[in-house]
């Protein structure tokens, strides 16, 4: 190990072979759009999402002899998912505001009765704040869900959580979303 | 299955990630049921209103620092396939197919003469478009002018439909070029996927409708229909394309 590498680097970008950049540009390249989609709604910040996607390419590059299987969207994510999570961290070390703490935040809410067609006319901007309000396990499914449309199995393969979690964390993070736009959610859902 | 259980399954059951029997209870409960009816219809609401959000293409920039790192920019945009696919590529694709589809389509999906080399240059193609930034040569989700932009581009006029009212709208058209000849090339979205839709003219052309391919984790299909042959590539899901494909270039010739 080189003294200018530290545990959050992969190391200095390896060059694939020929045979691997052409299976990398044909797996992993394409990706690059949901990548930085998924950095972007995991970390709120134009920035840090470039910053985010681009050590997870040179993870990408570096790891790339241990993808196995075709999937090469999952595995990606997989690898942006985790960058994210070590720069979301590093943030909070550093002293910034904690992120929603669903202690704090996840109790029921008295909701007061509901109107029919509440949810229908919510404009695209409360939905975008408030999904940005969820907790960041929560958003992740949810963008995962909704943007990229993968499956459970899928995204348990993304966050690395069985897919029961995956399941449980949809329907929480829906019903947070949906007291948050103020829609009549039922107690115990 | 009482209003607790159901509406605890509501998020799964509009993500259609229960089983059938559960899937069934469900369906049932809410028959019957108002207000459970009701958060069923908030959640569908909100699926929508999430499907809305922007989705946030990788910077221009952001995309040639990274190809710069990976030396992509020494390579031409675009070659040539120098060889023909290695057969156990093909034959290992097939053996997916057969695996997913039961065995039905094993005839179908065997090499026709460069079948799998078109397939390859159709995602080839597909992958360019989006990786280029130059999905469209014309924005529009107007038919009326994509198809005339074509005219003097082409020695052909495509067919141009607007499959907006099946939340699959058109959204502008390119020229590419394709099996050694320039196509047409039209830009389809369903929710967040491209559809790249190539089409030219084939002389003797036969109605025909080929199942999915998979290539590289996108989607292929090959169709023939009205005197002309039309491949359709996205990573949108092979069931959801296929239905797409079937309204451009209907199975059994019928328009």
């Amino acid at each position: 190990m080189t003294p200018e590498r530290t545990a959050e680097t992969a190391g200095p970008p390896r060059r694939l072979s020929p045979e691997q950049r052409q299976r990398f540009d044909a797996l992993v390249l394409p990706h690059l759009d949901a990548a930085y989609n998924l950095a972007r709604y995991l970390l709120r910040d134009p920035h840090e999402a470039e910053e985010a996607v681009q050590n997870a390419f040179l993870r990408a590059v570096a790891y790339f002899d241990g993808m196995r299987g075709a999937d090469g969207r999952a595995w990606l994510l997989s690898i942006v998912r985790n960058t994210c999570y070590t720069q979301v961290r590093r943030r909070r070390s550093g002293g910034e505001k904690v992120e929603f703490d669903e202690e704090i935040h996840s109790h029921d809410v008295e909701v007061p009765e509901p109107e029919a067609d509440l949810v229908r006319s919510l404009a695209i901007a409360s939905v975008r704040k408030g999904l940005d309000q969820l907790a960041i396990e929560f958003r992740e499914v949810l963008v995962l869900r909704e943007l990229e449309s993968l499956s459970y199995k899928e995204i348990a393969h993304v966050t690395g959580v069985p897919i029961g979690t995956v399941m449980s964390r949809l329907a929480r993070g829906r019903k947070q979303l949906l007291l948050a736009l103020g829609a009549g959610v039922k107690e115990g859902a | 299955m009482d209003c607790r259980e159901a509406v605890e399954r509501l998020s799964a059951f509009v993500d259609d990630e229960l089983d059938p029997v559960t899937s069934g209870e469900v369906t049932r409960h809410v028959e019957s049921c108002a207000s459970c009816a009701a958060q069923l219809e908030d959640h569908r609401q909100l699926g929508e209103s999430l499907r809305q959000l922007d989705y946030h293409r990788a910077p221009d920039l952001l995309r040639a620092r990274l190809l710069r790192e990976l030396g992509a920019a020494e390579r031409p945009a675009a070659r040539p396939a120098r060889r023909p696919a290695p057969a156990w590529r093909w034959l290992s694709a097939a053996a997916a197919l057969v695996a997913v589809a039961g065995g039905t389509w094993v005839i179908a999906m065997l090499p026709r003469g460069g079948e799998e080399v078109a397939a390859r240059e159709v995602v080839s193609s597909h992958i360019r478009s989006l990786m280029a930034e130059h999905l469209a040569d014309v924005a529009s989700t107007d038919q009326h002018t994509v198809k005339p932009w074509f005219s003097g581009k082409l020695d052909f006029s495509p067919p141009v439909t607007d499959f907006a009212s099946a939340d699959f709208p058109l959204t502008g058209g390119r020229l590419d070029y394709l099996q050694g000849h320039p196509v047409a090339a039209l830009v389809y979205m369903h929710r967040k996927h491209v559809i790249n839709v190539f089409v030219w003219p084939q002389a003797g052309a036969r109605e025909t409708f080929l199942p999915a391919l998979t290539e590289r984790g996108y989607h292929v299909i090959h169709a023939e229909h009205a005197g002309m042959t039309y491949w359709v590539a996205s990573d949108l899901n092979a069931q959801e394309l296929t239905a797409f494909a079937r309204m451009l270039a209907p199975p059994g010739g019928k328009p």
